[in-house]
């Protein structure tokens, strides 16, 4: 079977780009996270959507399980083939297709990887940029969004699922559908006013089809950029604080953190607050309606702005920074994941205190952070531990406080975001039972023979 | 496996994969074959599964980890400071385990055969090894400044004669004292090296340091990228310590020497940057020296430059093992679209390894009509007025 499964898929993309070998099977049955592996059957990489459509046709021949993967940077181990199958590697899927500076949005295709748009953009559309996630650069768009990710510009765009405007998608049944406004009028600008059916493929973790082209939103790339870091002690101060600051619609992004190291930042919150002009004097008019909405807290003496000098402004100042990879080598092993749960921005005291209490209780490294969405309307918050891969009872103990953790948010009604697969199943627990209903009910329609990354949102 | 407490370190987060500045895929191996396992992150991980018995190393494993070109891009954009230096040694340690366990791909065993049996990787007897000056009349080495070392390549390569014997031109219409070895050198032994076979790669180079001794030699002006790298950094350790340039770094600073004929007409040179050059001994510069001496040369940058250039795919001895060819996106055909793409005529090269390469690839990408490869010192010979 498996010998017929890649001559066939030979076949469609060429022998060079399909894998049953031992280590690819290997490689792509984990990701850098903490869920045990599951191997696939072969790897393949397609390089148009008519490759994809093939394959899924295939797929659904076999009653093959399929696994879409962008650059497999999920850490919560969506892109494991859980019921074997065929992973499906996106990225020689990668064209960039279209920018649009006018109405500012870009067409690329599936496997564009984050930095390579930047690239790009920075290269040709120097006035235009697009909403970078913390992820690695290499990191593609399509499964950032497919994941409602979020990034540098989520205060000022949302999710960026929000940000996305269309998308074109090869459903398990092999069809081709577009969803937006590029299904009628050929241009990609907005998903409205059509009924919405790119939600039927975001935050499914592939269960529902294969994005192979997404359009999102590009915004204004300024000359003058600045970070503003503000500190408190007082974890319940920190949703107003939030609000205030939100409230001037300059941020272009806020990201809370609390982390133990280095020394200086331990027992402190932070915020960081990047916000850009097209000149000097506009960004000192932002910056001075940053600092007038919380001035009140310095003036009491119980929060304030940090001074930074210029080599940690620029360090904070970088996208993506690499500091946040680096966090993986904490325990000396190459190894971290983290809850990000999205939440009501009231909860940040609670989920504050949780995550220190798990790390204490589990004895675990850890990194809490968050990173608000739109104006104040809800945070991704993450809880962030690492762990030495090469010591099992250490990643036991990461796993152990990631469980715990997913329990602890969804107890302050907060989701667990990227859902690893048990995570999913806490999920549907507490889930409406008609909207679990609704979801087979779409599923069962959308792909019949359930090949579809299987064992993912499954009872 | 020296090394082997680095392997599990690494997090997979992949800036290896990729130049500073995020164009695109700038691993070789990785652009090439796209699989996660062709990364140099998936070879780390291949790696300490291999140590843990957790897969076996077949023949497919064993082409992952030679494929790796050495170029150093994971070196220059690994996230991790602790151990990014590591990271080249480590595959290396990879190889040398593999070719002690008996795995090896079959041209990289019949190109270390050759080294073995012959001293270069042509198969080719030594006493000839001077062939390529023929003609130029060059002085053999006694007293002058400098030894001119010429690479396998350059010796032995038709490509890399001729570039052997254009630097050669160059050195003495710039009045370079220098004479040549004409018989008794063999390899030096760097790609050898990047290949694992460390005991190889220590044969040939004491076999070269004696023959160097003999001459009191002080002073080489190495062809090859790859000789400078090895003669360099790793000869002394061997206890062969030299003053040792690449050609670029002596000319680059002769060529107010030169005179130049007059009426030249402009072009847009792109310089591709070596890697032994670049990326391994930081000299960015000396290259684009001698282009920007020139009159009438406008050059240009491609969007990988620098510590960011896209290798030819040619190092790591994979220029004789011919492990990375095939596909769309082999790194010489890559790197010629994006030549041609930043507007450039011709395409510099300082090494007869990326000659090679990259002209087999401008006739492949069908670009021969708009974008022609070049040696550095072709290019300047074209634009010089001879004295002699």
């Amino acid at each position: 079977m498996t010998s017929d499964l890649i001559a066939r898929l030979g076949e469609i993309v060429g022998p060079r780009y399909v894998s049953g070998h031992a280590e690819e099977r290997y490689l792509y049955s984990m990701d850098q996270g903490t869920m045990p592996p599951a191997a696939p059957d072969a790897v393949v990489m397609p390089k148009n959507t008519e490759e994809v459509r093939q394959v899924v046709r295939l797929a659904n021949e076999l009653k093959t399980p399929v696994v879409p993967m962008g650059a497999g940077l999920v850490l919560s181990g969506l892109t494991r083939a859980l019921k074997g199958g065929i992973i499906v590697d996106m990225k020689r899927m990668n064209h960039i297709i279209e920018v649009n500076p006018k109405s500012r949005y870009a067409v690329v295709e599936g496997g564009v990887s984050q930095g390579m748009l930047q690239a790009y953009l920075k290269k040709h559309h120097p006035e235009l940029k697009h909403s970078m996630p913390d992820a690695p650069p290499i990191a593609t768009l399509a499964g950032n969004v497919c994941i409602h990710g979020s990034g540098h510009l989520s205060v000022l765009g949302g999710s960026h699922s929000d940000m996305l405007t269309g998308m074109e998608v090869v459903l398990p049944t092999g069809e081709i559908v577009r969803t937006g406004s590029c299904s009628v009028a050929g241009q990609w600008f907005a998903r409205s006013p059509l009924p919405d059916l790119s939600g039927l493929f975001m935050g499914w973790s592939g269960t529902t089809g294969i994005v192979t082209k997404l359009g999102i939103k590009l915004f204004p790339s300024y000359k003058h950029n600045d970070v503003l870091v503000f500190v408190a002690e007082d974890a319940d101060l920190m949703p107003e604080i939030i609000s205030r600051l939100t409230s001037t619609q300059v941020a272009e992004d806020m990201t809370p953190w609390m982390t133990p190291k280095p020394e200086w930042a331990r027992g402190f919150l932070h915020i960081n607050i990047a916000y850009g002009a097209h000149t000097k004097k506009e960004l000192t008019f932002k910056r001075n309606l940053l600092q007038a909405s919380v001035r009140e807290y310095a003036d009491q003496k119980i929060a304030g702005f940090l001074p930074l000098p210029p080599p940690q402004k620029g360090r904070f100042l970088k996208i993506p920074s690499p500091d946040l990879a680096r966090f993986a080598d904490l325990r000396k092993g190459g190894g971290f994941e983290y809850v990000g749960a999205i939440m009501a921005i009231e909860k940040f005291a609670d989920a504050y205190r949780a995550g220190l209490a798990i790390a204490e209780k589990y004895q675990v490294s850890y990194s809490l952070g968050a990173r608000i969405i739109g104006a104040g309307h809800c945070m991704m918050f993450f809880f962030a531990y690492a762990f030495n891969r090469a010591d099992a009872e250490d990643v036991r103990r990461a796993s152990d406080a990631l469980e715990a953790t997913n329990t602890a948010a969804l107890d302050m009604g907060g989701i667990p975001w990227k859902a690893e697969e048990p995570a999913q199943k806490q999920i549907i627990e507490k889930m409406d039972p008609e909207t679990f209903a609704l979801m087979e009910k779409i599923r069962g329609v959308l792909d019949p023979n359930g090949i579809m990354n299987p064992g993912n949102w499954e009872k | 496996m020296q090394h082997e407490e680095i392997l599990h370190r690494c997090f997979r987060c992949g800036y290896c994969k990729l130049p500073g500045n995020y164009t695109d895929i700038n691993c070789p191996a990785y652009l090439s074959f796209r699989f996660e396992t062709y990364s140099p992150g998936g070879r780390m991980w291949l790696l300490r599964a291999w140590l843990d018995k957790k897969i076996d190393a077949g023949s497919r494993f064993a082409e992952i980890m030679f494929s790796c070109a050495t170029c150093g891009n994971c070196v220059e954009h690994c996230a991790f400071p602790e151990f990014r230096d590591r990271l080249l040694l480590a595959f290396i340690a990879g190889k040398e385990a593999l070719l002690e366990a008996g795995c090896a791909p079959p041209a990289v065993r019949d190109y270390l055969t050759k080294m073995q049996l012959h001293g270069n990787a042509y198969a080719r007897p030594m006493k000839k090894s001077g062939e390529w000056a023929r003609d130029l009349d060059l002085p053999a080495y006694s007293d002058q400044e400098y030894l001119f070392f010429t690479d396998d390549a350059g010796t032995w390569d038709p490509r890399g004669q001729e570039i052997a014997r254009s630097v050669a031109t160059l050195l003495r219409q710039a009045n370079v004292s220098f004479g040549v070895i004409p018989q008794g050198l063999c390899s030096d032994g760097n790609d050898v090296g990047a290949m694992g076979e460390t005991a190889l790669f220590e044969e040939l180079a004491k076999k070269n340091i004696d023959v160097l001794s003999k001459f009191n030699v002080r002073k080489i002006i190495t062809l090859s990228p790859h000789s400078f790298n090895a003669l360099k950094n790793d000869y002394p350790a061997l206890g062969g310590a030299y003053q040792v340039f690449h050609y670029t770094q002596v000319l680059a600073f002769a060529m107010s020497r030169l005179t130049f004929s007059e009426n030249s007409d402009p072009v847009k040179i792109a310089f591709h940057d070596p890697c032994y050059l670049g990326r391994h001994n930081a000299d960015y510069a000396s290259g684009r020296m001698m282009l920007q001496a020139v009159p009438g040369i406008n050059l240009v940058e491609m969007d990988r430059n620098r510590n960011d250039a896209l290798c030819c795919g040619g190092g790591g001895g994979n220029f004789f093992t011919d492990l990375l060819s095939g596909g769309d996106d082999s790194s010489a055909r890559v790197r010629v679209r994006e030549a041609a793409d930043a507007g450039a005529r011709i395409l510099a090269v300082a090494c007869p390894q990326c000659a090679v390469m990259l002209e087999d690839a401008v006739k492949v990408e069908n670009l021969d009509q708009t974008l022609r490869v070049a040696e550095v010192s072709e290019i300047v010979m074209e634009r010089v007025a001879l004295t002699y």
